[in-house]
């Protein structure tokens, strides 16, 4: 029906945007990481140095494993918060489940950086939290390890992931046709068994999607380190913003970006081949 | 039921100039041959039914004319030239979509005058030619609504006169009835054929259900796996189908399968004499056909039998039996109504009545 | 319409359910109530409540060249990403071409990446290319991050555009063109706006991919993220609780323009035989 005009005036300036947009940029940013650098100046000289640095230092080991245990850490907690919401509003709000639905898609619309402030600012030494507890007078200290910690840039990326999370689940469970539950009651099945046997196996692609965009965006998060995370909750983002800024080191930034581009790559597959296998029809 | 014409189509058909042509028309999708070799011509003026199971290429070949499809091999004409190079924007044919397919963001007004819009007709005769095809259909009163405010059988009238209000040449019909409830339905079977009459429009009609194609039309083309199976005026499908499948789609039948031998004809438990080269055969035998015996004397040009009732199926103005002749050979009846029956008894039915098929 | 039976009781789940939303929230609350507090952020409760904070805010010109710079760059995002959007869109729904998959995948990637990798990947490009850091790389970053938010919502919305229009404007004598202008583009209405009004919130919002191709001119995110390493000041909590108010708005109006679509849709379905 569509014509080979039509199909090509429509593909071309997408293809176009794409190759120069994306595979472009990309291809330039693995060239950088075959670079290096000499006194201050980027030299093209072709070189695996970048590479070797990173499986030799044991310092980029360090930071990469604490920032995946923060991302399954974000993943995790997302999900615990995330899901009992979602099943909730599937099966026990009723008819306030639109309301309800659209009250947790609007935290989304608010700024991240309006958010990852607010923590800021809950968190801190005098911030609402501690001004809370001495209030109480449960504590007559502030509380030091709230901020500038792996715990705070956790719990800002939950609270900003949570929603993320919750979106697909919900998605999936809605989708669940009514009838298969009551006949899984009719042939027995207890609430709980009832849940383990076919809510949970169904919804297991949407808990996939959700599961891997937390993860993979926690695991490249450069902000929330900065904004809560202090010296101890640095993450590998971070190192390749400072080596794109102060630690003049374009290649050896590019390098590890590359790496993070391959990890998520790899995860995405590995959550689509999972997706795949555990989608029923 | 209408009044058909006295002359059957084919008599018409060969005065009136052909309007369409399908020549050796053939359509492949990957690996399946949808269509195979179909050449068929239309008539100006005439209501054609395309009939057919799904999967049997009526809707294909519909699309071919109307221009959604490229054919693989063949060509289609119209009035001398060729059809199927143009695209559908330039075809003088429109269609009535099974869903009818309204756009949903214009007024009925909207959607009927919108073929006229797009080719630029001045807004003075579009406004006449849209309330002309309104009434047409009998709807009005209802050109400011949208069609979600319409029922079924409104939308199906709007999207007939947006089909009409630009005059084509050829109008094409995709199984529009068959998302009415049945009441509507034989309501506007009489009310299309009326209007078809009316307005003189060649109609091309795509079916499954074959009482309607009987009801409507003025030829049926019956299609099977994609190839035509037989083409003809309805009484005459009926009367002498050509194969055994024309036989059992259209209608109720028996197939009687025997053989020929020394001028006998053999089926089961049913013999005659047959002037016929020997050989294996099959007969159509409708189930209307088949009376009980009144008496005992026999006239050489029937056949008398007797069978066990099985089972009598009541209809209000008929009886349906069905039959055991013995050996498992079971025939469908159907008579007057006459209250119960049971045992055995003894049928009888003319012999011009078995009609010879085709495999 | 069948009524659920499944609707049942379990007040542990709600209560848990509420907490949920009161993490959520609690922030946003905080953050709110404390624009209003006249010692500023920390303590508790807050005393003193003044709208102060806000008087500040209205005469902080920075504040202001940056809200201009955002809106500026969101609007251009917007029309971007969806006339490359719907291209790609109707491509995935109609072209064939070898490669398809892939292109498939790369348009949807930026949506899921990281931004400090499209970030970098383009300013890399810019450096290469010997183009200046300005608005116009950020706007060119938020574009090609933004597409896919487009193509996605687009897509969507063509798979559930009956094919039967197209071909019935076809039939009617309509040109490829003038369907496109008269029925597709109509029906994607409300996915234009949809989408449209997502992505001129991520782009006002947007840090990650800005921060490397940022120049001179600062966007409303980067001017609050340079005060903010400088310092606390509940200045910001006031530009955070408007920027919420704003957000909260526009959810509004996308609302109830769903809610007008799913309406006429649901009496369509009421009607329909």
């Amino acid at each position: 029906m569509y014509s080979r005009t039509y199909k090509s005036l429509v593909s071309i300036p997408p293809l176009f945007w794409v190759g120069a947009f994306l595979l472009l940029p990309y291809a330039l940013m693995f060239a950088h990481s075959l670079w290096a650098v000499r006194e201050g100046v980027i030299v093209h000289e072709w070189n695996w140095s970048n590479y070797k640095i990173l499986f030799a230092n044991p310092l980029y080991a360090q930071v990469l494993f604490r920032t995946m245990r923060i991302a399954a850490s974000v993943t995790l907690c997302s999900l615990l918060l995330g899901y009992p919401l979602a099943y909730y509003l599937a099966f026990h709000a009723g008819a306030r489940k639109e309301l309800l639905y659209q009250l947790v898609i609007v935290p989304l619309w608010v700024s991240y950086l309006v958010r990852g402030y607010a923590w800021k600012t809950i968190l801190g030494s005098e911030g609402v939290l501690n001004g809370f507890l001495q209030y109480l007078h449960l504590r007559h200290e502030p509380v030091g390890f709230f901020l500038y910690s792996p715990f705070a840039v956790v719990l800002m990326l939950t609270h900003i992931y949570t929603p993320f999370v919750f979106l697909p689940i919900y998605a999936a469970l809605e989708h669940i046709p009514r009838p298969l539950l009551e006949a899984s009651q009719d042939l027995g099945a207890s609430s709980l068994q009832t849940f383990r046997r076919v809510i949970l196996p169904l919804s297991m692609p949407g808990l996939l999607a959700g599961a891997t965009f937390a993860f993979v965006l926690s695991l490249g998060d450069f902000l929330a380190p900065i904004l809560v995370g202090g010296p101890s909750g640095t993450m590998i983002a971070n190192v390749v913003e400072s080596l794109f800024g102060a630690a003049f080191d374009w290649p050896l930034g590019a390098a590890i970006s590359v790496g993070i581009l391959v990890i998520t790559i790899s995860l995405l597959l590995l959550s689509e081949f999972l997706e795949k296998r555990w989608a029923f029809k | 039921m209408s009044a058909s014409p006295a002359n059957p189509p084919e008599q018409t058909t060969a005065e009136a100039t052909a309007l369409l042509e399908v020549r050796s028309v053939g359509k492949r999708f990957g690996s399946t041959q949808v269509l195979k070799n179909i050449s068929l011509d239309i008539a100006s003026g005439e209501f054609l039914t395309l009939l057919g199971e799904s999967g049997s290429g009526k809707t294909t070949l519909l699309r071919l004319i109307a221009g959604f499809e490229q054919p693989s091999a063949g060509e289609i004409w119209m009035g001398g030239e060729r059809l199927d190079i143009l695209p559908p924007y330039k075809r003088p044919v429109n269609t009535v979509f099974q869903n009818y397919a309204l756009f949903p963001h214009l007024s009925a007004r909207d959607n009927v005058a919108y073929g006229l819009r797009v080719k630029g007709t001045p807004a003075s005769e579009t406004s006449s030619r849209v309330e002309e095809a309104l009434s047409l259909v009998k709807m009005q009163g209802f050109a400011a609504s949208r069609p979600s405010q319409l029922s079924g059988g409104q939308q199906q009238r709007i999207a007939l006169a947006r089909a009409l209000v630009n005059r084509p040449q050829l109008l094409l019909l995709d199984e529009p009835l068959s998302a009415l409830d049945a009441n509507l339905r034989k309501q506007m079977q009489s009310e299309l054929k009326a209007l078809q009459r009316e307005i003189g429009i060649t109609f091309l009609f795509v079916t499954h259900d074959q009482e309607e194609a009987m009801a409507l039309s003025d030829r049926i083309a019956l299609l099977r796996d994609g190839a035509l199976e037989q083409i003809a005026w309805p009484r005459e499908i009926y009367a002498r189908p050509a194969t055994a499948y024309t036989a059992q789609f259209i209608g109720q039948t028996n197939l009687l399968r025997g053989e020929i031998r020394g001028s006998i004809a053999t089926c089961g438990a049913l013999r005659w004499p047959l002037e016929e080269a020997d050989g294996p055969v099959i007969f159509s035998l409708r189930p209307e056909a088949i009376r009980l015996s009144a008496d005992g004397k026999r006239q050489a040009s029937e056949v008398k039998f007797r069978a066990v009732i099985r089972q009598q199926l009541y209809g209000g103005s008929s009886e349906t039996l069905e039959v055991d002749c013995g050996n498992g050979q079971m025939l469908r009846v159907r008579i007057p109504a006459c209250g119960p029956l049971a045992g055995e008894r003894e049928f009888v039915f003319s012999i011009s009545d078995a009609i010879r098929v085709k495999e | 319409m069948s009524e659920r039976r499944t609707t049942r009781r379990s007040p542990l789940l709600a209560l848990y359910a509420a907490s949920v939303f009161a993490f959520i929230y609690l922030p946003i609350v905080v953050l709110i109530l404390y624009s209003f507090n006249r010692d500023g952020v920390g303590g508790f409760p807050p005393r003193h409540l003044t709208l102060n904070w806000y008087a500040q805010l209205l005469v902080d010109s920075s504040i202001w060249d940056s809200v201009l710079n955002s809106l500026m760059v969101a609007s251009g995002s917007v029309v971007l990403s969806l006339t490359l959007g719907l291209l790609a869109a109707l491509a995935l729904d109609r072209a064939d071409f070898p490669g398809k998959r892939l292109f498939r995948r790369l348009v949807l990637l930026p949506l899921i990446l990281p931004g400090i990798i499209t970030g970098l990947s383009l300013l890399m490009s810019a450096v290469f290319a010997g183009v200046p850091l300005s608005l116009l790389t950020v706007f060119l970053g938020h574009g090609t991050s933004l597409i896919s938010v487009a193509t996605t919502e687009l897509f969507a919305g063509l798979q559930k555009l009956d094919r039967a229009q197209e071909e019935a404007s076809l039939d009617l004598g309509a040109t490829p063109w003038q369907t496109f202008w008269r029925i597709t583009l109509p029906n994607l209405k409300l996915s234009l706006i949809a989408a449209g009004l997502l992505i001129f919130t991520l782009s006002m919002d947007e840090i990650a991919v800005t921060f490397f191709l940022i120049g001179r001119d600062n966007t409303l995110p980067l001017e609050i993220w340079g005060r903010l390493r400088r310092g606390i000041t509940p200045e910001i909590n006031a530009v955070s609780t408007l920027i919420f108010v704003v957000s909260v708005g526009l959810i509004v109006i996308w609302y109830h323009l769903r809610s007008r679509s799913l309406g006429a849709q649901a009496r369509e379905l009421i009607e329909k035989p």
